[in-house]
């Protein structure tokens, strides 16, 4: 692909060309629609007049690095182009000025795209709430002016009745990478169709990678950046996973999901957020199913004194319970950037409890439900 | 936009006047000499935003700042912060009063003079009268800079690692695992070299035994209790001039977990009224200490798709670089806020024109508010 463009990469600026280069090199291991977007910013940019590519990306060019940058090996190392240009642009005050041409750059490159219509509307799912008997805690309090929120759901079957719809979804629109199940705990069957990821099944995948960063500091590695770009370069079969070709798409993504998201590694309510962030913003699915599972307990200081080398990991269900509240409202958000946001459905429920709420253009916004209705039949009047 | 509402939502929920109003009307409740006066820094770190603090379904968390201190203070409501967002060279640029640039991560010392050499230097104290209380391994170096005509500065005392020493001290038994050193790169901790504080030097210091030392941060649920221990015996023992504490619990933001970030809020809420309470209730500091909280900065937007909201400050958007301060103590007027834009930067020349020494370096100008 870099062969084809060639001519047209000699013309960038010095400062977009390195980044835009990462995104080809790895555009083998990218989801269906980030690889139609990159073609379509390469057609896009290649198109253009000279005149109008170069005011496109004027914003890049006004950008001035330092001659270590403009010396870098970035063709071989451009993850470290890019921890070094970060560095660079937030030491010299120029991260608004990178901000504002980046922000500028993508809504020229959206808006000139042809925009096909979707197969489904988009649905998204979050489960939150597993293990928590009781709360005072004001759920889905920064989405209720968005929806309907309802107080008696009937939850028989619950999370294997929206499993089934979104099993469904998959059997009428089977297109590869557009339905995902992510599961903070251990996944339940999904279906076919049907791309789950769960914090449970990476466990080993987890630990190598821990035994990795660890080692790799404690052996001098040269700092955080040094570490990142270290991470950025991990391979699934560096981590135990399968490196064949048909498994590469996933396994590199949830790899990226590992290494680039701060904190999951630990936290399974940061692993489903980041996962489903990622899901939105990479994948674009036309259904997202997140459950989120009841995290590990942060130890206060004094006790991790106390129990010096007791490893036990207690879980923490109020605690997940708020994380994944916040979980859900981002989510929600993620899917609001997406195309056709304003056809899209969403729903959060509380595991095993009648509330819910549901944001969809069917349901009337900032109202409260007492009627009883079951998941499946809210799901219905929705997606 | 943010700002014009923000800033009128914050003189609503605190009820003050506006200093416009008011300013040059009271008197000072205490004309201290600039001798006599004793200042205190804390910043509410690292990172809190106005969502979770002062906007509506904030203000459950910060209950101490809104009913104890912001009714006693002047309240600055739009402090904004152009420098990078790393909580090391943020904290290292308040204390200079220049956006520094170096890395964050880095255990290097700020390019400039910071307040504390300023101090020791125009006022010829002693390094016992200044000292910094710092959360984590990166900090070391935040109490002198290498400017040759400076570079005599505070002692930096970093209770997390002092903790550590005392705890393996005791045994064959390793307790890295309490020494995350910060929350940013949390398997990350930088090598250190500096003016900071070893174990046996602030026991005698403090006259604190390092049982008791270990003793009471047995009874402490995180490092920034902690840090608020060590600054009431440094108070108590050695009443410096000139105290900085840098707290920073909130900042495990980072780890994704928002029950996590919510629960830090609410401990430096709480742990800056009781360090306000320590103030009053020792007749070394009661009614000649200024005591000024302020975050270093803030965190990314929810809206900000460039960033994940609360978990980071990557983004440099506008609610990542706006925040507040309050001043509290007889250099400041009760009950009142200030709209207008101030910097950061300001931080400095304002403790130099309380104080009274030069600031020459640095780039912010004082406050007129704070006198």
């Amino acid at each position: 692909m870099a062969v084809r463009d060639v001519a047209l990469l000699r013309q960038l600026p010095p400062v977009f060309l390195p980044l835009l280069l990462k995104e080809i090199i790895v555009y083998d291991w990218r989801f269906p629609a980030e690889r139609e977007e990159l073609d379509h910013q390469l057609s896009y940019l290649d198109a253009l007049p000279p005149g109008d590519r170069q005011r496109l990306l004027a914003g890049f060019a006004g950008l001035r690095i330092s001659p270590e940058l403009q010396s870098h090996d970035w063709v071989n190392q451009p993850a470290r182009f890019e921890e070094d240009l970060a560095a660079h642009l937030w030491a010299t005050h120029q991260i608004d000025a990178f901000r504002a041409a980046s922000m500028e750059y993508l809504r020229k490159i959206d808006a000139a795209r042809p925009r096909e219509s979707l197969a489904a509307r988009r649905l998204g799912i979050v489960v939150v709430g597993q293990g928590v008997t009781e709360t005072r805690y004001p759920l889905f309090r920064k989405m209720r002016k968005q929806g309907t929120y309802f107080t008696n759901v009937q939850r028989d079957h619950g999370v294997r009745s929206l499993l089934d719809v979104v099993a469904a979804r998959a059997r009428a629109h089977p297109i590869p990478y557009a339905h995902w199940y992510i599961d903070g705990g251990t996944a339940e069957t999904g279906g076919e169709g049907i791309t789950a990821v769960s914090y449970g099944a990476l466990a080993p995948v987890r630990a190598a990678l821990l035994e990795r960063m660890q080692h790799a500091i404690q052996s001098g590695i040269g700092g955080p950046e040094a570490l990142r770009t270290m991470l950025a370069e991990l391979r699934p079969e560096d981590l135990g996973m399968s490196g064949a070709p048909a498994d590469a798409v996933l396994n590199r993504f949830q790899i990226s999901v590992l290494t680039e998201g701060s904190g999951t590694q630990i936290f399974s309510t940061t692993f489903v957020q980041w996962t489903a962030r990622e899901l939105w913003r990479r994948a674009q699915p036309l259904t997202l199913f997140a459950r989120y599972a009841p995290r590990q307990r942060q130890r206060p200081m004094n006790e991790l004194i106390a129990d010096h080398g007791d490893d036990r990991q207690l879980p923490d269900p109020e605690g997940s319970l708020v994380d994944a509240d916040m979980g859900a409202y981002y989510t929600w958000l993620n899917q609001q950037r997406l195309p056709d946001a304003e056809q899209s459905s969403f729903l959060v429920w509380f595991e095993g409890h009648p509330e819910a709420l549901a944001i969809s253009p069917a349901l009337p916004r900032g109202t409260e439900s007492a009627s009883a209705i079951d998941l499946k039949a809210l799901l219905d009047q929705i997606a | 936009m943010i700002s014009r509402d923000r800033r009128e939502f914050l003189r609503k929920i605190t009820g003050a006047g506006a200093a416009t109003a008011l300013f040059g009307m009271a008197p000072l409740r205490a004309v201290a000499s600039p001798r006599a006066r004793k200042v205190l820094v804390v910043t509410f770190g690292g990172g809190a935003r106005d969502e979770e603090t002062f906007m509506p379904d904030g203000q459950e968390n910060i209950p101490h700042l809104l009913t104890e201190l912001i009714p006693r203070s002047t309240f600055f409501t739009q402090v904004s912060n152009h420098g990078i967002l790393g909580h090391y060279v943020a904290t290292a640029s308040l204390a200079t009063g220049v956006y520094e640039t170096f890395n964050n991560f880095a255990a290097v010392p700020p390019d400039h003079p910071t307040v504390f050499e300023y101090f020791r230097r125009d006022l010829k104290r002693p390094a016992t009268d200044t000292w910094v209380v710092a959360p984590s391994n990166g900090f070391n170096r935040i109490g002198e800079s290498e400017q040759r005509s400076y570079g005599r500065g505070a002692g930096v005392v970093l209770p997390k690692r002092l903790l550590e020493a005392a705890l393996s001290s005791g045994g064959a038994m390793e307790y890295q695992h309490l020494l995350r050193d910060n929350y940013e790169t949390p398997l990350y901790a930088p090598e250190i070299s500096g003016n900071e504080v070893e174990l046996p030097q602030l026991a005698d210091l403090l006259k604190l035994s390092v049982s008791d030392f270990t003793g009471h941060a047995r009874n402490l649920a995180s490092p920034d209790e902690l840090s608020v221990y060590v600054t009431k015996e440094l108070m108590r023992q050695l009443a410096p001039s000139l105290l900085w504490i840098t707290l920073h619990d909130m900042d495990v933001a980072h780890a994704g977990c928002y029950s996590l970030y919510i629960d830090g809020i609410r401990r430096t809420d709480r742990l800056c009224a009781e360090i306000w309470k320590a103030v009053e209730s020792n007749p070394e500091y009661a009614g000649k200490t200024t005591m000024f909280i302020l975050p270093d900065f803030g965190r990314d937007s929810d809206l900000e798709s460039g960033g994940n909201g609360f978990q980071h400050h990557r983004t440099g958007d506008a609610l990542s670089r706006t925040t507040w301060m309050l001043v509290l103590g007889p250099s400041a007027r009760e009950n009142v806020v200030v709209d207008r834009p101030v910097q950061s930067l300001d931080l400095v020349p304002t403790l130099g024109s309380l104080l009274g020494f030069d600031a020459r370096f640095a780039q912010g100008r004082p406050l007129a508010e704070v006198t």
